[in-house]
């Protein structure tokens, strides 16, 4: 407790390094994946490659990942952008299987009104196949959020500083005390994130509520089961 | 590249002395300890929620918590709780409570997953609960349990890599020494000595889910026709995504 009253006011500095570091890798996963999570549930020949592919990619363990991309790359060791395209990859990798879910819950039955409507590739995916997969698309985003959070962690071993640096700092100078306030911020702010995923949800998705809020569904039910009168009730 | 020329070479002297087969020792010492350890604690909870569906939002609970852990900020924190002395005690414990929330999700799905039918058929033939769990329960779950075992080894591997910083050897001791020295040739050669070892048990994995796929009927409910692709249910999706590591 003493250490955390003389360094708390360390505390803001690294949560928000943390915080900076995880968003782009996040958003930027998100974005990459979904082409390659539509690609993959699209075609069989792109779907077995770009699984496979992306399973690979997330097997690599971080701190191995970290220390291959910087020569490759021709990254300095210390760059952040080493950790950022390292953390984006894994968001890639998990965010690309979860968009292929994605596109495969939405109704064929859906899908072949659009096109019998008239709407084009384009439209079609933009404004039916993606709000459709807007749920499981949620669900996907929110552990690639919170498990990016707690990868950002293990920069901190090749110099990229984050509420990880408790971690290493706390364990120097034995004081447990430390590490565990590094793993507490680090677990919250991975709960405020995934709060905020779900809270934006909510906002863009309102359709996607839990069917017991909306009574039309329990009538529509009970219309096909004949029980109208209890539904009524 | 000069980069690749002195990663041979490096890669060369580190099988050569003989320091690989010490430090891969090390490595799948902790790997296979703590998943065999997380095994025993992990299956039997999970065999009794799966076989008598309570308990399951605790479980769904874990595995989503679990997923925000940082694992090498649990390993620093259990070692610097118990002191210099007894670090592998809680390196094991550390990588243990990594493994077990992905084995309990295999051991409880693999069974949830199970068509209701075949369970109740069991028992209409006169099969007592024992017989249900390890004659039909057991077998047919096999497969998300090694799914999930597959998830719980990988994990660990990576998490095992961090434990050198902690002075206990493995894999990682080459690579967080190199980076400070600023040995890239010796950084490059271990991190790609790691990727292959964690690729080789990914593949081993493969090979006994393909196994036991032709050893093992599904058991599984039918698909419904109206959908081509059958889209994994939340409780199965949440075996197949890995934790952070």
């Amino acid at each position: 407790m003493n250490w955390l009253l003389n360094n708390y006011e360390s505390i803001p500095f690294y949560l928000f390094t943390h915080l900076r570091l995880s968003i782009l890798p996040i958003a930027i996963g998100f974005v990459l994946a979904l082409p390659l999570g539509w690609l993959a549930w699209r075609f069989q020949v792109t779907r077995g490659l770009l699984l496979t592919l992306v399973g690979l990619l997330y097997t690599i363990p971080s701190l191995a990942l970290f220390a291959l991309l910087p020569p490759l790359l021709g990254l300095p060791y210390l760059s952040e952008a080493n950790v950022e395209i390292a953390l984006t990859i894994y968001a890639v990798a998990l965010m690309a299987r979860s968009a292929a879910d994605a596109f495969g819950s939405v109704d064929p039955g859906v899908r072949q009104s659009a096109v019998a409507m008239g709407y084009g590739t384009w439209r079609r995916i933009w404004e039916v196949e993606l709000p459709l997969a807007g749920p499981v698309l949620l669900a996907g985003l929110r552990v690639v959020a919170v498990s990016t959070v707690a990868l950002v962690t293990v920069g901190v071993l090749v110099g990229v500083q984050s509420l990880g640096f408790y971690f290493t700092d706390g364990s120097q100078r034995q004081i447990p005390f430390e590490v565990f306030t590094g793993v507490v911020l680090t677990m919250l702010l991975a709960l405020a994130i995934d709060g905020l995923l779900v809270l934006l949800g909510r906002a863009l998705m309102p359709w996607a509520r839990p069917s017991k809020r909306r009574p039309m569904n329990r009538w529509i039910r009970a219309l096909g089961t004949g029980k109208v009168a209890e539904a009524v009730r | 590249m000069d980069l690749i020329g002195a990663t041979l070479a490096w890669i060369a002297g580190f099988v050569g002395s003989g320091e690989l087969w010490q430090r891969l020792g090390e490595h799948l010492t902790y790997t296979f300890g703590s998943v065999l350890i997380a095994l025993v604690i992990a299956v039997p909870i999970g065999y009794l929620i799966g076989h008598t569906g309570k308990g399951r939002e605790l479980a769904v609970g874990i595995t989503g918590a679990a997923r925000a852990l940082p694992s090498f900020g649990l390993m620093l924190l259990l070692v610097s709780l118990v002191g210099v002395v007894q670090r592998p005690i809680a390196a094991y414990a550390a990588f243990v409570i990594l493994a077990v929330p992905s084995i309990l999700a295999g051991a409880y799905s693999g069974i949830q997953a199970i068509d209701k039918t075949t369970v109740d058929a069991a028992r209409a033939i006169g099969m007592t609960e024992w017989q249900i769990l390890w004659k039909v329960e057991a077998p047919l779950g096999l497969r998300l349990l090694v799914g999930g075992i597959r998830s719980a080894t990988l994990q660990v591997v990576a998490t095992v890599t961090l434990a050198a910083y902690i002075n206990l050897g493995g894999l990682g001791y080459p690579l967080l020494q190199a980076i400070p020295l600023r040995r890239d040739e010796q950084a490059f050669g271990a991190a790609i000595i790691v990727i292959v070892l964690a690729l080789l048990l990914d593949a081993a994995f493969g090979l006994i889910g393909v196994l036991l796929d032709r050893l093992i009927p599904t058991g599984a409910a039918p698909r419904r026709p109206r959908r081509p692709r059958a889209v994994p249910t939340r409780r199965a999706r949440m075996v197949e995504a890995p934790t952070a590591s």
